[in-house]
């Protein structure tokens, strides 16, 4: 039986990996989950300088779900590369970073100071619906997406993945665009647009009034998105979007995902990623799959 | 505290009991968790309905080490905890812990516990592990709201203030400390944000340390997300802000290491 997959010329020991700004880069997980078994580490959103952040509350649960508003805190690429880099490259997992900016210039910067680094990919998050400048606004215009991915491209030393927006008309003409610019691979979905209010207090549940939405509320959603975008382009596409079984990561496959990432699910259950791993070995032996790439887009 | 080992298991409930409006106690046997909790420490409890998510952060009350056993107290704020307080004797739940740092425990001749409501019950073991004279100052919303004196009283000498005056002193916690003549050298508190903020101001005017737990809406519980932070005076170690997390760094800070 073999599970390996293949992003952009990078293989991948098993198509499951921790969906950015989950997982932080794995440190506060390795009490629960031994990384050398992951497909790939997916790293929290870093930027050219360090980011503080949203006001608290930062989240707030929904049924099924979660809203987020964190507004991408972290560290900034200086210290990323000193500490981040050099823990993940104590494991045999691929190393993804993921890159965040305010403009087209900062994502440019980190690319650029990833260059000389050991890492396997990168995935351009142009589709945070939580920080005033940057993310979304560059992933809700085919143009932009398209533009910005050339930027990158014309930089970048590792293959680039990028993340798209659900929050988008058509999801197919984001991926064509990011394809046209020159995107190695597609992740889909970020989270969805969403506000809660409290009804007692009389007030957003959010300090950013909006958050993200996360979790297997939106799976239904993220499942539909990755096979239209799959149906749209010949990249490869990680799915993600409220997988917390091999099921739910079955059913991403089934649609056109090569690989596919578990997030919000490791909030509540640290082990998430280990237990996808495993179910999709199972289902594969129970179905008589030997290559899972078989699986791969076969629902059409 | 740091790298210390966290469990997640399957916790059986020994007994619940309402101890107050909306106030309930749980006694839960548990396989490693108790052995390693300290103070100031608390648990992810998990819900059975799927639909709710997200663990519940819910602090340690009370340890008995040996029988491996623990106690929290906790408030029916939502339909999480209204669905921890149907359990039962022998039912199982999901927890996780312990998390977070803890209080470090002081040596001193004359210290000072300060709680306000739900953040009440972890100065029992608190209270029940330190050392000294203790001065416990209880605040609660009114006298239906009452729980947990009797046990503190066994530790130290409890006064307690209620914002209506239906029992104690009328007014908040810092109303009963004005009142006192009691050297401390040392300040442990827990409770909503102002009181905390007046307890920083308190502590910093009489040139007292002080050791106070916060709260915040968490998801992870383990210092992932990044959902539960505050605001440090230093520069955090993991984002290189000035935003610490309160369920890893914390939730127990020193006072004048936070701005409330």
């Amino acid at each position: 039986m073999n599970t390996k997959v293949n992003i952009a010329g990078v293989e991948l020991k098993n198509p499951v990996m921790t969906a950015s700004g989950t997982f932080g880069s794995g440190a506060e997980y390795c009490d629960f989950v031994d990384l050398n078994r992951l497909g790939a580490v997916v790293t929290k959103g870093v930027a050219n300088v360090p980011w503080p952040g949203n006001p608290t509350p930062r989240i707030a649960e929904t049924y099924g779900g979660m809203l987020n508003a964190i507004g991408l805190q972290n560290p900034g690429i200086d210290v990323f590369r000193k500490r981040d880099i050099p823990f993940l490259k104590q494991y045999d997992t691929k190393i993804i970073v993921n890159v965040c900016g305010k403009t087209t210039e900062d994502y440019c910067e980190v690319v650029e100071c990833l260059a000389e680094e050991e890492i396997d990919l990168m995935e351009i998050n142009i589709s945070c619906p939580n920080v005033k400048e940057g993310g979304i606004a560059f992933g809700q215009d085919a143009k932009a997406v398209e533009a910005i991915t050339k930027e990158l491209k014309k930089r970048a030393k590792q293959p680039i993945i990028m993340k798209l927006s659900p929050n988008v008309t058509s999801i197919a003409d984001m991926a064509k665009a990011a394809e046209a610019g020159g995107a190695d691979a597609l992740s889909l979905i970020n989270t969805l647009t969403g506000m809660k209010i409290d009804i007692e207090k009389r007030t957003f549940a959010l300090a950013n009034k909006t958050g993200g939405l996360s979790g297997p509320a939106i799976k239904p959603v993220a499942v539909r998105m990755v096979y239209e975008a799959a149906n749209a382009v010949k990249i490869p596409m990680i799915g993600m979007g409220g997988i917390q079984t091999a099921k739910d990561a079955i059913e991403f496959i089934l649609a056109g995902a090569t690989a596919v990432s578990v997030g919000t699910a490791n909030f509540f259950c640290p082990t998430a990623t280990l237990e996808v791993i495993e179910g999709i070995e199972q289902y594969m032996k129970k179905h008589g799959v030997n290559e899972i790439g078989e699986l791969v887009g076969c629902v059409k | 505290m740091e790298n210390q080992w966290k469990w997640k298991e399957q916790a059986v409930i020994i007994k619940q009991d309402k101890i107050a409006t909306n106030i309930y106690s749980i006694w839960f046997q548990t396989e490693s968790i108790a052995k390693a909790a300290q103070p100031g420490q608390f648990l992810s409890i998990y819900c059975k309905e799927g639909s709710r998510l997200l663990p519940r952060p819910i602090s340690i009350c009370e340890v008995e080490k040996e029988q491996n056993r623990l106690r929290v107290v906790y408030r029916i704020v939502g339909e999480g905890t209204k669905e921890f307080s149907s359990y039962k004797s022998g039912d199982r739940l999901d927890i996780m812990g312990p998390l977070g740092n803890g209080y470090r425990l002081k040596e001193h001749k004359k210290a000072y516990l300060i709680g306000g409501g739900i953040g009440i019950p972890p100065l029992l073991e608190l209270a029940k592990r330190l050392q000294g004279e203790k001065e416990i100052i209880l605040g609660y919303r009114n006298g239906k709201e009452l729980f947990l004196i009797e046990e503190l009283k066994q530790y130290g000498t409890v006064s307690i203030s209620t914002e209506d005056g239906s029992a104690g002193i009328k007014g908040n916690v810092l109303d009963v400390i004005q009142g006192k003549h009691f050297e401390a050298e040392q300040i442990y508190a827990c409770g909503p944000t102002p009181m905390l903020r007046a307890v920083q101001s308190y502590a910093k005017e009489k040139g007292i340390p002080a050791q106070i737990s916060l709260e915040e809406k968490m998801a992870c519980g383990i210092g992932a997300c990044l959902a539960c932070v505050c605001q440090s005076k230093e520069v955090d170690e993991h984002s290189h802000v000035h935003n610490k997390r309160i369920c890893k760094d914390g939730p127990v800070f020193d006072a004048e290491e936070v701005e409330l």
